[in-house]
């Protein structure tokens, strides 16, 4: 990836509505960094004051380096899995930015290089619900830009999931990281 | 008499802060006095008694006692209690409060304590009127009468105290009057035994401010209307309703057992603790919980 | 060592934890609930109080009982919370009782933005009250320093016998970062002066050595009285000048004659800087950014953060002033603390840098006032 700042500083943004678990997967990436990895992160979010519904935003900067500011300034990536999502921060990506979008939720596309995946769809078919689309995101989010170690974000996740579910992560992350390769399997033939 | 004077004097702090600051005449004394003699006949020793007070005239009973005493801000008495029982579950914590330091600036404090049923005695000095501020009219004044702040007649319908506690979840409430001395001290006595919040309201007047602005005569004769117009609850459960309401009715309104918050706390406690074990958590810290 | 990922508001509830803290009254506002929650379920693991009160007031009264029946107390809020909680920060500093107030600020006034950060309480958290009382108040950046700061609010808080206000961004309050945490037990706690002097010598509030006087907890077999009216060395209230004028100059004594221990701050850059900002807070991770940024650029701009707002540092302040051709003040207000640093190094030396509609101030604003644009 491009993205890296001079001091390794690299910020992440996922982004969609409030209960499709965008914050917790914020969280997750950051653990992964964090304890796994053993890299400086910071986590931030701001939501609305709706449980459900409404804009939820989770940021994560990682680095080599202590973080000074804590938010992200121009993204390195943006996942967005709501057009709200997508229309009000993609334009804050950093020029060579990498925006994932999900395809089903997202009809509206500012950018030809971004990557389309029906997340939702296969957090559905890989583990039979969609909740775990953020998981599913997680793993498109890692197979491409390697922020964190796969061994990490697979712990991490593992620590976070609730007790008799971590199967169903598990394999809603394999099917990230599946969507991922294909992807630069075509990248890489063209 | 002279036995009682030395029994008060054993309880007061006599070195410096004495002549108090009431009225002459004032119900006050009388309060404090039915105070000392329900805890000298319980025989608590005076480190294990707290007295917190709010602002007002009542509010400078705990300095003359020789007791752990707090002048807290004006209705929050019950709040300050309430930190200091926690932290010291032995201490037999009696909070003073007058009737607008209790029920109105107070009210929420006054009726979450005794919905969490927190082993406190709370005595309200109900004289129906702000006496240290000149004689505004207070949650109790009744309606019609005169105060600095209704000139015209009050016309806000006034809080029955015990009604209010015992709705509000207190586990013992019970009502007499400063006239009525000895069977004062005798229910806070009561009050104080009770685990759990329990409340007396002592019935009392300000012949200063309230007393002058309704034309109500001196101290014995307000005092001498706190006779006239009292019975007790064995007489008023034969009247008419009609007829009772003109009353004040005096005895125990109220005693059921229920826990108390402590004992209730001791659980949560307990839960917790089969979790993890205090002191190897203490070494395990923040990293070592999950 | 165990290595977490842990968020701002928990960070303050460990700290609590390491520091003593017993007693917990709270009463539930965004964005500071987090603290509440954890200490629910930590405090009684070690056999603490944990309780939710009827509101704020109440809140910090519960804590100022606790404090005096000897346990370590805290209360955390917000905004409207701090506001109603003005009283009895007041009657602590007048009792002399110890207790940490954390205020995890958010954008006011009234209502306001409650999970927008804000530094606009920094004024109200000296000024508050009223009248007129010397007050300590404490400025985390981060997540680590939100522990190691609240552990610092109760070490003040006990040997000072104050209050202490802990004032916290929400972004740190709600942010998460790698904490390395040290076992609870090495953690460095100072606990109040207790007496051993007989009962009937007891002075509550008489003059000591190192103007602190000792304090027992109630229950302890000295009896004293505690008021929020001036008062004699012995608590009793008071209206004699030659009591009331000791107890305010023994109380501003206290805090004046300790500034070297109740001072924190950090210099980064300042030797050859002939500009320097002065940031605390989240603001301060703005300003170490810029600072970095404007160096690479060949710009002589040095930082010091402050980690102690009030008393406020008025030494390092002038100092800087002397040396600095111009010293910028960036802030999530509308020019508060800046209002101290322009009365000591002088209105035409200081840039401010403000906003207060909720978002951080970036590094970009700063870096333009550092480039003059």
């Amino acid at each position: 990836m491009k993205g890296k700042d001079k001091d390794g500083r690299i910020e992440i943004r996922l982004a969609g509505e409030g209960g499709q678990g965008m914050i917790l997967a914020g969280v997750i990436l950051a653990e992964a960094a964090a304890i796994y990895d053993g890299k400086n992160v910071v986590q931030t979010q701001t939501y609305g004051p709706e449980a459900r519904g409404g804009a939820s935003k989770a940021e994560v900067v990682i680095s080599d380096e202590p973080i000074d500011y804590p938010e992200v300034l121009h993204a390195d990536v943006l996942v967005a899995l709501s057009q709200e999502a997508c229309d009000k921060y993609a334009s804050n990506l950093k020029k060579d930015g990498l925006l994932i979008v999900d395809i089903d939720k997202v009809k509206r596309v500012p950018l030809t290089s971004a990557v389309k995946i029906p997340i939702t769809r296969a957090a559905i078919e890989s583990s039979g619900k969609a909740i775990t689309a953020n998981v599913v995101a997680l793993g498109v989010l890692v197979g491409l830009t390697n922020v964190v170690s796969r061994e990490a974000i697979e712990k991490a996740i593992l620590a976070r999931a609730p007790k008799g579910t971590e199967e169903m992560n598990y394999r809603a992350l394999e099917r990230g990281f599946a969507e991922a390769a294909a992807l630069l399997a075509v990248k890489q033939k063209a | 008499m002279a036995k009682n004077e030395h029994t008060a004097y054993a309880y007061l702090r006599t070195t410096k802060k004495f002549p108090n600051i009431w009225c002459a005449g004032c119900g006050i004394g009388i309060v404090m006095g039915a105070l000392i003699r329900a805890i000298d006949r319980i025989g608590l020793d005076k480190d294990d008694v707290a007295v917190v007070s709010g602002i007002g005239c009542s509010g400078r009973m705990p300095v003359y006692l020789d007791f752990n005493t707090m002048h807290t801000t004006h209705g929050r008495a019950l709040a300050f209690a309430t930190g200091l029982k926690l932290a010291q579950p032995k201490l037999h914590v009696i909070v003073v409060m007058g009737d607008g330091d209790a029920l109105a600036i107070g009210g929420n404090h006054f009726i979450h304590a005794a919905r969490r049923n927190i082993d406190l005695t709370a005595i309200v000095i109900n004289n129906a009127i702000y006496g240290m501020t000149g004689g505004q009219y207070s949650p109790t004044t009744p309606l019609d009468m005169r105060a600095a702040t209704a000139p015209y007649g009050h016309v806000e319908p006034p809080f029955p105290i015990c009604e209010l506690s015992i709705a509000a979840g207190a586990t013992f409430v019970a009502r007499s009057t400063v006239y009525h001395a000895i069977e004062l001290d005798k229910l806070i006595e009561k009050a104080i035994r009770k685990v759990g919040f329990s409340v007396v309201e002592a019935v009392s007047y300000c012949h200063t401010t309230y007393g002058r602005m309704n034309k109500l005569g001196s101290s014995v004769d307000m005092m001498r209307m706190l006779k006239d117009h009292s019975i007790t609850l064995a007489v008023a459960e034969k009247m008419m309703p009609e007829e009772r309401a003109m009353k004040i009715v005096r005895g125990v309104l109220h005693d059921v057992d229920k826990p108390d918050y402590l004992t209730l706390y001791q659980k949560v406690i307990e839960r917790a603790q089969a979790t993890i074990d205090g002191k190897e958590f203490l070494r395990a810290g923040p990293g070592g919980l999950e | 060592m165990t290595v977490r990922l842990m968020q701002g508001n928990e960070a303050v509830g460990w700290g609590a934890i390491a520091a003593g803290c017993r007693f917990y009254a709270g009463y539930p506002i965004t964005p500071s609930t987090e603290i509440a929650e954890m200490l629910s379920r930590e405090l009684p693991k070690l056999g603490g109080i944990f309780i939710q009160m009827e509101d704020e007031i109440a809140s910090l009264a519960a804590c100022i009982g606790a404090s005096a029946g000897g346990l370590k107390a805290m209360t955390a809020t917000s905004g409207p919370g701090f506001s109603l909680m003005q009283e009895h920060i007041g009657y602590a500093a007048m009792a002399e009782v110890p207790c940490v107030i954390v205020n995890v600020q958010r954008l006011g006034p009234s209502t306001g933005q409650p999970t927008s950060p804000s530094q606009g309480d920094v004024m109200q958290a000296r000024w508050g009250t009223h009248g007129d009382h010397p007050i300590i108040v404490l400025y985390p950046t981060s997540v680590p320093e939100a522990f190691e700061l609240t552990v610092t609010a109760f070490n003040l808080a006990e040997k000072y016998r104050t209050p202490v206000i802990l004032l916290m961004d929400e972004v740190v309050g709600h942010m998460r970062e790698r904490f390395e945490a040290p076992p609870l037990e090495e953690v460095q706690v100072v606990d109040r002066m207790g007496t051993n002097v007989p009962p009937e010598w007891y002075k509550p509030f008489g003059d000591t050595i190192g103007d602190v006087p000792p304090m027992p907890s109630f229950g302890s077999g000295y009896r004293y009285h505690i008021t929020g009216l001036y008062h004699d060395p012995m608590g009793y209230p008071t209206q004699r000048l030659d009591e009331i004028n000791p107890w305010i100059e023994r109380v501003q004594r206290k805090i004046s004659n300790h500034l070297d221990d109740i001072l924190m701050y950090q210099e980064e850059n300042t030797e050859d800087a002939n500009m320097v900002i002065v940031a605390y807070g989240a603001t301060a991770r703005s300003a170490r950014h810029a600072m970095k940024l404007a160096r690479q650029h060949r710009h002589h701009v040095g930082l010091v953060t402050l980690y102690t707002i009030w008393p406020f540092p008025e030494d390092v302040i002038q100092r800087i002033g002397r040396m600095a051709r111009r010293v910028i003040v960036p802030e999530m207000n509308l020019g508060q603390l800046a209002l101290e640093v322009e009365r000591l190094v002088g209105r035409h030396k200081v840039i401010r840098v403000n906003r207060a509609d909720g978002e951080m101030v970036s590094p970009q604003m700063i870096l333009d006032a550092i480039e003059g644009r």
